[in-house]
């Protein structure tokens, strides 16, 4: 962490960067936030853990418009949004710095809690120099271990690797941590009758209180006026409407965000109640690659979505193919 | 508040047998806005009009219902009715209970409760209707026929004939197409090239006519009366100014191993080719894959020989960019493949060939200089049998589905034309059923069976086996006989299914012009407007629109010729108003859109904003309301609903969303 530290402070000083975008400790031992450092003393409260799952991406949308560039740091996976979001002309490459961070898994506090760590005053073992296979909890309890992996954030079980598809520069080790099928959840899903989909998403989508955490998370999200904030479409008060409006919500943004999600994992990480907001996105995503050939958005700045392209070969999966 | 006037249709029976009409009005009184509603027999009538704009002008109606047939009938003729009237014509909005509603139901309870549902989604989009405006382009006065076989070609000295410009684009290297392969044409069983050459002659003769051989269709932008065409002229390697077509290069070319494309594969050409003896233009081109001086650097003979110093090695693609007000798609067709009907033995043995392939076997400048022939020992056949519908009719998936419609003609000019050279020959054809609908048809078919004794049996052909002796064993069987057949045949020919070119799908996709599962190009309306394409100012000439024969092809050629002319007669259109628009505020400036955008009718500018108190430069989306033809892709792939299509808003189709779930 120190090597981030001391490596922003250089190029603050040598006039690369106005500020720089990373992350601040929060007031627990474990929800490290966003934050803008724009002085040396602003460091004192920087950190860089396993708890750092916040992606920075979309915060680049603003400091693009700022004077001067933005040093941000990203992650392996946090860099395919970022490329997405160049695509969409949406954030501006020459005005960000981008220093890629080693990344050896990102953690859920949740797990470790439903594992009965609770009361938790201090981790260690999630630094960034830190091996990363096992955690240690100072709790009120007194001391408790798990292993690393068994708090890891699902978006890191199917983890994308090792590679910043973008950067300025790279600091720190990664590891690749996949260890489960990206797609086996949806296989699950796609098993089920219609009812048992019906009830499993009821069941799910249910617990939504529409705090709107996941769209304000979400890269892919990053519309000037989301459309259920408009007046213009009569959408406000149909919310209302139907008991289950919730579903409507979840399938709309995941229509909307379709072709275009990376797969980051940040709706389903910061939703307060635990809905797997990314099995939507990763239905869409197995299903493109189904069609279309494998295709992982923000890989690149210039390829084509599959789905605002046409080629000869496309499939016209209403008539020609079958699916559930 | 809008005041609606509501108008239901009876079209005679055709809907009011099975819609109650009076409770379709009654209905629809009910709705909000709806200040008069009225039905009665034929709305399209005179008298059904005056209603209309008696109505508009008695109660100062701001906006009508049409409930009638699809607005593909009869939008028109409301919209200048209420225009008449002093209505927006953009006021008026239809709703389909005709096609979408009394033909496809029975029971009248039902029908009504659709019908007043349709109703009520018109009376929803009609409330938030605004007047538009239509604006005006320019037309191009030239025209593009993409083929030059017989359907391009007489569609093209039809247009020029009237006085326009036309370009042909032909992928070969000659214009002729698959007319200029065939040996005679029935009924009148006339040489298919004295009476193709002429025109073809008469084409490259024209005045107003330029043609582009060996070239494709690269790129389509614009729409209708202002197409942007790029035309890849491919490398001929040759010359057309300089080359006199003395033909020496050819003979003197030593790759001659080439199978010649025009004689189906029969034979073999030079690698330096023109196709045929009458190719238009008499200006060879070297095949790259076979030309010895392209492939390892040595040789040259065509240039040392060539007495104009034609040949240029050099010659690159050329692209050519045109404009045009009309284009004709005349691409004409192929024989499918016959992988799937491995029981005929097509890939087995030569002495089994396509129909197309006999042509050229028959004709003088065929592989065999028109002797009949065996392919696999030059021997002369004495037994011949013809198998019908191969691929045609086909209940499964190996083949097509469609009659082909012109193998039971032809089949029946092989046969007689054999039997006149050869009677020493026995002809067999086996059929499913002999179709010969047409003037002097069925007099030649018999005139084949009366006169020249080819045996026809009904009944199909199980299997072709190549026997070791050289003979094929036919195995077919006799429905009307109920019997098996086993035939000994010196050779067997395939009436072989025909299908589209299959570029026209690529030709398709860039005009945007629809085809169907079979892929022939659709209409616009299978009987009213069957030469014209949905796309506005796309045409359809010949078999890439359905199976047709020669006579067919030449008078759906002059069609659509006439519809073109009609077209680039007019020295302005009216634009369609239902154009895109982007809210400057809610864009992104993501550039889903554009990327979507089939008319390349969506660019970005980076404008100043003030958004609430915020100012700031922001990227957005700018239509071209000129190129924009709005088919609403953008509409829906905008992640911020920032594109709207005017006449077609979101608001309007989610109110009708909205009443119909009511």
């Amino acid at each position: 962490m120190q090597e981030l530290v001391s490596r922003a402070k250089e190029l603050l000083a040598n006039g690369t960067v106005e500020r720089v975008l990373g992350w601040k400790a929060g007031d627990l031992p474990y929800n490290p936030e966003p934050a803008y450092f724009y002085v040396e003393e602003d460091f004192d409260n920087f950190v860089y853990n396993g708890f750092c799952g916040a992606n920075l991406s979309k915060y680049m949308i603003e400091a693009s418009k700022m004077e001067g560039k933005t040093l941000v740091f990203l992650k392996p996976c946090d860099t395919y949004s970022f490329n997405q979001l160049i695509k969409e002309h949406r954030v501006d490459r020459e005005k960000a710095y981008i220093i890629g961070v080693g990344c050896k898994g990102k953690l859920d506090i949740e797990k470790a809690k439903k594992a009965g760590i609770k009361g938790i005053e201090s981790v260690a073992g999630a630094d960034m120099s830190d091996a990363c296979d096992t955690l240690t909890f100072q709790t009120i309890y007194g001391e408790k271990t798990c292993a690393y992996a068994d708090v890891m954030l699902e978006r890191c079980h199917v983890c994308k690797g090792k590679e910043h598809v973008i950067s300025d520069e790279v600091i720190g080790e990664s590891n690749d941590t996949k260890d489960a099928e990206r797609f086996a959840e949806v296989e699950k899903i796609e098993a089920m009758s219609p009812e048992e989909k019906f009830a499993f998403f009821q069941k799910e989508l249910s617990k939504c209180i529409r705090c709107n955490a996941c769209r304000n998370v979400c890269p892919a999200c990053s519309c000037r006026k989301c459309v259920f904030d408009s007046t213009k479409f009569d959408s406000a008060q149909k919310a209302n409407v139907d008991s289950f409006e919730e579903k409507m919500f979840h399938v709309i943004r995941a229509f909307h965000v379709a072709g275009r999600c990376t797969d980051c994992g940040e709706c389903s990480r910061v939703c307060p109640q635990g809905i797997p907001l990314h099995l939507f996105n990763r239905k869409f995503i197995k299903d493109i690659n189904e069609f279309y050939g494998e295709y992982q958005a923000g890989a690149d700045t210039d390829s084509r979505g599959p789905l605002t392209n046409f080629t000869f070969d496309d499939v016209e999966p209403s008539i020609v193919t079958e699916r559930g | 508040m809008q005041r609606i006037g509501v108008f239901v249709c009876h079209c005679g029976s055709n809907i009011a047998a099975t819609v109650d009409v009076k409770k379709v009005a009654e209905m629809a009184l009910l709705e909000p806005g709806v200040v008069h509603a009225e039905d009665y027999q034929y709305m399209c009538s005179e008298a059904g009009q005056a209603r209309i704009q008696a109505a508009i002008k008695e109660k100062n109606l701001t906006g009508i219902v049409v409930c009638s047939c699809s607005p593909r009938m009869h939008e028109n003729t409301f919209r200048s009715a209420a225009e008449k009237a002093g209505l927006n014509p953009y006021m008026v909005e239809i709703a389909n209970i005709r096609e979408h509603c009394s033909w496809i139901h029975k029971d009248m309870e039902e029908a009504t409760k659709k019908a007043v549902i349709l109703a009520r989604a018109a009376i929803a989009k009609v409330n938030l209707n605004a007047p538009l405006k239509p604006g005006e382009s320019l037309v191009t006065k030239r025209a593009l026929v993409i083929g030059g076989g017989i359907a391009g070609i007489q569609t093209a000295i039809d247009i020029a004939d009237a006085g326009y410009e036309v370009d042909i684009v032909e992928k070969t290297p000659s214009i002729g197409g698959r007319m200029s392969q065939l040996d005679k044409t029935f009924p009148t069983l006339d040489c298919s090239a004295c009476i193709l050459t002429p025109k073809m002659v008469e084409a490259a003769a024209h005045e107003k006519i330029t043609i582009y051989t060996y070239s494709e269709v690269e790129a389509v932008s614009g729409f209708v009366g202002d197409f942007t065409v790029d035309i890849r002229k491919k490398a001929r390697y040759v010359d057309s100014d300089k080359c006199t077509g003395c033909g020496v290069c050819q003979e003197k070319c030593p790759s001659k191993k080439s199978l010649s494309e025009f004689n189906r594969g029969l034979n073999t050409r030079s690698a330096i080719y023109t196709p045929f003896a009458q190719a238009i233009p008499n200006v060879p081109v070297i095949d790259t894959d076979a030309c010895i001086k392209m492939k390892t650097g040595k040789c040259g003979i065509c240039e040392k020989v060539c007495q104009a110093g034609a040949i240029d090695y050099q010659q690159k693609d050329e692209i050519v960019t045109q404009k045009y007000g009309a284009i004709v798609v005349a691409t004409g067709f192929d024989t499918i493949k016959l992988d799937n009907y491995d029981e005929y033995a097509y890939n087995q043995s030569k002495d089994v060939i396509t129909s197309l392939e006999l042509e050229r076997v028959m004709n003088a400048a065929g592989p065999t200089k028109g002797h009949l022939e065996r392919l696999s020992d030059g021997k002369h056949p004495k037994e011949i049998v013809f198998i019908q519908c191969v691929g045609s009719r086909c209940a499964d998936n190996r083949g097509k589905s469609y009659c082909s419609k012109i193998c039971c003609m032809y089949t029946a000019k092989h046969a007689m034309l054999i039997r006149d050279k050869y009677p020493d020959v026995n002809v067999t054809v086996f059929y499913i059923d002999v179709r010969t609908p047409g003037k002097n048809f069925d007099e030649f078919y018999r005139r084949a069976v009366e006169d020249y004794g080819v045996n026809y049996i009904k009944g199909q052909v199980g299997k072709v086996i190549p026997q070791p002796d050289g003979k094929l064993l036919v195995q077919g069987a006799d429905l009307l006989d109920n019997k098996q057949i086993l035939k000994e045949a010196d050779m067997v020919v395939l009436a072989t299914a025909i299908e589209p070119n299959p570029d026209v799908r690529k030709i398709a996709t860039m005009l945007t012009a629809s085809i169907d599962t079979n892929n022939f190009l659709t209409e616009s309306h299978a009987k009213l407007r069957p030469v014209e394409s949905p796309t506005a100012g796309v045409f359809l000439s010949g078999v890439c629109q359905g199976p047709k024969d020669i006579p067919e092809t030449v008078a759906q050629a002059g069609a659509a010729a006439v519809k073109a002319i009609g077209l680039l007669a007019k020295d302005k259109l009216l634009t369609n108003p239902c154009t895109a628009k982007s809210d400057q505020l809610l864009c992104n400036g993501c550039s889903t859109c554009a990327n979507v955008c089939p008319y390349g009718a969506i660019s970005y500018e980076d404008i100043e904003v003030n958004d609430h108190g915020i100012r700031e430069t922001r990227r957005v989306a700018v239509v071209n309301s000129a190129l924009c033809q709005g088919c609403g892709a953008c509409t829906v792939t905008c992640p911020s609903g920032a594109m709207d299509l005017q006449g077609f808003s979101n608001r309007q189709i989610i109110a009708e969303v909205d009443a119909i779930c009511r």
